[in-house]
């Protein structure tokens, strides 16, 4: 029981909005401290982890390009093409990109998206433009609200797209598991038995964006009233 | 061979160039802070595969002391007034989308590519990292390309990087943060705890509670870990085999799939999983770094109830 004690750091120093790192860095060590292990083992695991975890981190190498190029006018560009097509909307916009990262998720092409490299360069920027181009000015809170749909997209449809490829990393999880456990099973049945929840997942999550545009049009006549 | 070590070095570098802008930056109120986190970050790229575990970790809480007592700061924004960017796009056009495409498209090619190609036997590169090893190279081409088209100063690409990595600040950290709790977690034993306390106060002993048991389980538990590779053993070993395959016959493999998927729902709702749902607010600039999930939520809840769903009509009937 006492080993919950982690848990219980973490819950509370979010809700408390201490500085994350600083919560779970407690959290670890106490953790650690309660398993029995001593402070010295602990803080030494804590290091092992986190250097064996390093490959998280590389994804950041993508910054000096995308900065770069956001310097040479990158997500105006993005906006000002969104622009001239005259059926882009918001919704349209990532209706479009889910259905492209789920598809290729699915063929097993994950990298091919991301929030550093696809969706504050590009994806965002044309969400917002989409919507920019109809009403001009976007009051702040609807700007947030756009991007942070644009970050979601990004993840439903991936989480529920990847599992229907064989060789990713959740589907030999679960076969190395059940091999473990004398249960033999094919990638390719637990490949096919995602594609239910795949639909689901596209079914509802587009319904909730086809709301956004909606959304947007009273947020702008809600500001527009109060002027 | 390419290995993710050299990956590392390669991160390794930026950090310390990240670091050194910053050191010259008087606009930063706080830059000798930002000096410090991204030197000592640097540090374990480049040496953190030789140093000892317990320096490593002494780093790492160094860094962590860093980021939370004083703070991170910024320096002044954007190096571009939004006037001189428009002007940028319009010259360049949708060319400056070339550097940008061929990220991603390159390290598609890669990750199919590598795997051929052999060098006097041995792959050119690492197999097991073979995507990571292809971001980082694709992400190397299409910072030539564009160097080679819009020739900025030399020091343009270190100090946009700081830019966009001052802007994301101690969030950038934090997945690799928290893959380190889970490791702790695991030396513990947190998942058997959890999933102990589940077997004892949960009516088992009707499928369609079993069942629901389990996905909402996998979904908490989730959410609790950050991770739903770390739900899933736990979960399936103390619930699912011994419950839903053997007590009830349900078939294991359509169980594991829309069990794993469950676990993939509560990734949506947790600030745990900080690299799908936190460091996207931060790279977004929004002020609430909990926006990202506040979307997600209604999606997570009416696709675990779909999960629960699937698998009660699903699981029992081979």
């Amino acid at each position: 029981m006492l080993s919950l004690i982690g848990i219980l750091i973490v819950v509370v120093g979010f809700i408390l909005r201490i500085n994350p790192l600083l919560v779970v860095t407690v959290a670890g060590l106490a953790t650690g401290l309660a398993g029995g292990l001593g402070p010295l083992e602990v803080i030494a695991a804590f290091g092992k982890a986190f250097i064996t975890s390093r490959y998280v981190a590389i994804v950041w190498l993508v910054l000096p390009v995308i900065g770069l190029l956001e310097h040479a006018g990158l997500k105006e560009r993005a906006r000002t093409v969104v622009g001239r097509l005259h059926a882009a909307t918001t919704s349209r916009v990532l209706l479009v990109y889910f259905a492209l990262r789920q598809i290729t998720a699915a063929l097993g092409l994950t990298s091919l998206g991301g929030h550093a490299q696809m969706v504050r360069p590009l994806i965002a920027p044309m969400a917002e433009g989409a919507a920019e181009n109809r009403y001009r000015e976007l009051p702040e809170k609807t700007r947030f609200r756009i991007r942070a749909n644009a970050a979601a997209v990004d993840n439903i449809a991936l989480f529920f797209g990847e599992d229907i490829f064989i060789a990713i990393g959740s589907i030999l999880l679960i076969r190395g598991f059940l091999d473990q456990n004398g249960i033999h099973v094919e990638p390719t049945q637990l490949a096919i038995w995602a594609i239910p929840t795949a639909i689901c997942a596209f079914v509802i999550h587009c319904t909730r964006l086809l709301f956004l545009d909606r959304k947007i049009r009273n947020e702008i006549a809600e500001k527009a009233d109060r002027t | 061979m390419i290995t993710l070590e050299h990956i590392y070095w390669l991160t390794g570098l930026m950090m310390a160039g990240v670091s050194i802008v910053n050191w010259r930056d008087r606009s930063n109120p706080r830059r000798f802070n930002n000096t410090a986190f991204w030197g000592i970050y640097a540090v374990t790229f480049l040496a953190g595969t030789y140093l000892p575990d317990l320096v490593s970790g002494v780093l790492v809480i160094g860094m962590v002391l860093v980021a939370s007592i004083r703070g991170l700061g910024q320096g002044r924004g954007e190096s571009a007034t939004r006037d001189e960017r428009e002007a940028s796009a319009a010259r360049w056009g949708n060319k400056l989308f070339i550097p940008a495409l061929a990220i991603p498209i390159l390290t598609v090619l890669g990750t199919v590519l590598f795997k051929k190609i052999t060098i006097g036997g041995s792959p050119l590169v690492d197999v097991k990292q073979v995507t990571v090893i292809s971001l980082a190279i694709a992400t190397l081409i299409a910072l030539t390309i564009g160097l080679l088209m819009l020739r900025p100063p030399l020091s343009a690409p270190i100090r946009e990087a700081r830019r966009l990595l001052d802007a994301v600040g101690w969030a950038a950290v934090l997945p690799q943060m928290l893959a380190a709790l889970g490791a702790l977690f695991a030396i513990a034993g947190v998942g058997n705890v959890v999933s102990g306390l589940a077997q004892r106060w949960i009516p088992l002993d009707h499928p369609s509670a079993v069942i629901a048991t389990y996905a909402i389980g996998m979904a908490v538990f989730t959410m609790i870990m950050g991770n739903a590779f770390a739900a899933f053993p736990v979960m399936t070993a103390g619930i699912g085999l011994p419950l839903i395959v053997q007590k009830f016959g349900g078939d294991p493999t359509i169980m594991s799939a829309i069990g794993m998927l469950s676990g993939f729902c509560g990734t949506l709702m947790t600030p745990m999983a900080a690299n799908f749902n936190i460091v996207p607010t931060a790279l977004l600039e929004l002020p609430d770094e909990n926006a990202v999930i506040k979307v997600q939520i209604p999606t997570a809840l009416l696709l675990l109830a779909a999960n629960v769903l699937l698998m009660n009509f699903l699981v029992f009937r081979h």
